[in-house]
């Protein structure tokens, strides 16, 4: 009987329950009308899980525990609730490379490897988001380079699983080699491509946890890692797909780099026809329908709250608002929902591209605001043009165009675009906050 | 537990982890790879161990590395997420029908 009230066996009985509050997280987490009970959920299990572990047989250092807990934790929560909304893709990768680095440190060998990779890729992608690193570091034989690093590092993790060479000096080595190739995979990648490196970081530490797991006996961390391994790979994917790339484009062609040379396409023809916002309040108030395009240009500006007050505007005097996204506005796809979100835009007004796409044409406005290369439609008819075949909002079949930008300039990719120089699209020039504001006055003028 | 447990487990949650994520809204991509970033957090527990079974100065160094990064890990996945996931509300929650109520 006594066995069965063993403290392995209550910690067996809670790793149970932690992996079902995760699954359960997740899958709440996967509608909108749940999510906010998910995180909840998962993290009711992960204090379980925690608080177990403390009954782990053969436990000592007790104090250090608590220490490295209390630190790390007071650091993180208050990072976490202090980052700017725009930021969050960065903080994202650091967190990311935090459970990687512990993933490392637990010092099994797959696992280990993978960890380290992470750990330091995790960190470039961060350093180059928060615009600590600038540039892109290519040069010839680099993927030769970083196979043979890899090698090394395998070479070394099988000497010491082995038994046959577990000194220090091979130790080190694994480690070294590894944390060399997160860097050098993610050094050529350019900032516009980070998420889905990201993302892909954020799965390949799920395995190395999974794979402690495995080392450690340990079925919540195999489960949690699993989950996270395989739900992260598919989201990569997704990420991927929505901006028209394979993940093997992304991590070995170098594309995604806005230093953004001036790219070949056909020459576009026609003029950029100027409005100012008084015309343009005047166009959204008596339309029946406007359809708003934000990109992270907007949020660069921090017209959000701005926009959406001139949408509340509108919809008050019974105008139709919808608002479009493309999957990759913002940072990284669903970035700009939760700027929109943080703006109080509630999320039944938001479309996706398919929902959205066929309902420009009854729109009497579109409204472009801080978007670029996801509403130009040589993507969808030059083939010469290196984003031809990139899904793209129709924003130029809306029976009135409206475009809010900075300046006259090429979008982040350097790709003339095409719509602005539409007949029924109109030029909107100014700060993307203000702008918003004069809108705002001009619909209440009417 | 067994080698050939660990593997049906391993095969089992990775179909879990496909088929939960599988059908999710491009608005949630975000808070969700937060989420799963905050999941595996649960290396906090491994690295627990680890540190508990430390016991050369060098083990015990590491160990408490891996303590650190691995509660940052988890503390800083779950309080970006939890955030995220505040904000998001349906304009029947906002009440009134007073916004956006009309289409």
């Amino acid at each position: 009987m006594g066995e069965y009230f063993s403290a392995t066996a209550l910690i067996q009985a809670s790793y149970l329950v932690t992996a079902f509050l995760f699954v359960m997280g997740l899958k709440r987490m996967s509608s909108p009308v749940t999510a906010r009970s998910g995180i909840l959920w998962a993290g009711a299990g992960m204090l379980v899980a925690t608080l177990a572990t403390f009954f782990y047989p053969g436990m000592s250092n007790y104090p250090l525990i608590l220490i490295a807990v209390a630190i790390g934790a007071a650091i993180a929560w208050i990072s976490g609730k202090r980052v700017a909304m725009t930021d969050i893709p960065q903080m994202i990768a650091l967190y990311n490379g935090m459970g990687g680095g512990a993933a490392a440190a637990t010092l099994a060998v797959l696992g280990g490897i993978i960890g380290a990779v992470s750990f330091s890729g995790s960190l470039i992608a961060f350093g180059k988001l928060q615009g600590l690193i600038r540039k892109s570091l290519r040069f010839r034989g680099q993927q030769f380079l970083n196979l043979l690093v890899l090698a090394l590092a395998l070479v070394l993790g099988a000497l010491i699983a082995t038994g046959s060479n577990a000194s220090v000096g091979a130790v080190t080595g694994l480690f070294g080699f590894s944390l060399l190739l997160g860097v050098s995979m993610t050094l050529p990648i350019g900032g516009a491509d980070m998420p889905v490196v990201i993302s892909l970081y954020n799965a390949l530490t799920g395995l190395a946890v999974a794979f402690e797991g495995f080392v450690l006996g340990n079925a919540a961390m195999i489960i949690a890692g699993t989950v996270v391994g395989s739900a992260g790979t598919l989201l990569t994917q997704l990420m991927a797909r929505a901006m028209n790339r394979s993940l093997g484009n992304v991590l070995f062609s170098g594309f995604g780099d806005s230093g953004g040379a001036v790219v070949a396409g056909a020459a576009v023809s026609g003029s950029l026809k100027p409005i100012d916002a008084a015309d343009a309040g005047v166009m959204m108030a008596f339309a029946q329908k406007v359809i708003v395009v934000p990109g992270y240009g907007m949020a660069v500006a921090q017209a959000q709250h701005k926009v959406w007050e001139l949408c509340q505007l509108l919809i008050d005097r019974g105008v139709i608002v919808r608002f479009a996204i493309h999957p990759v506005a913002g940072r990284m796809p669903g970035h700009m929902n939760v700027l929109l979100a943080e703006a109080g835009v509630p999320y039944d007004l938001i479309a996706d591209l398919e929902e959205i796409n066929s309902e420009f044409e009854t729109a009497d406005v579109a409204l472009i605001i801080g978007a670029n290369d996801v509403v130009n439609p040589v993507a969808r008819n030059d083939r010469s043009s290196p984003i031809y075949g990139m899904p793209i909002l129709n924003a130029d079949k809306a029976k009135n165009v409206i475009v809010i930008k900075r300046g006259q300039g090429a979008g982040f990719s350097g790709i003339e675009n095409a719509l602005f120089y539409l007949d029924n699209t109109r030029m909107l020039y100014g700060d993307g906050q203000a702008v918003a504001a004069q809108l705002i006055a001009a619909v209440k003028s009417v | 537990m067994t080698g050939i447990i660990a593997l049906y487990i391993f095969m089992l949650a990775a179909f879990t982890g496909y088929e939960v994520i599988a059908k999710v809204p491009v608005i949630l991509h975000t808070p969700l790879m937060s989420g799963s970033n905050f999941v595996h957090g649960i290396v906090l527990v491994g690295a627990m161990v680890a540190l508990g079974s430390a016991t050369s100065p060098l083990e015990k160094v590491i160990g408490f590395i891996g303590v650190l990064l691995a509660a940052g890990n988890a503390v800083g996945g779950y309080a970006v997420t939890e955030r995220m996931l505040e904000m998001f509300k349906s304009s029947r929650s906002q009440g009134a029908g007073k916004r956006g109520g009309r289409h």
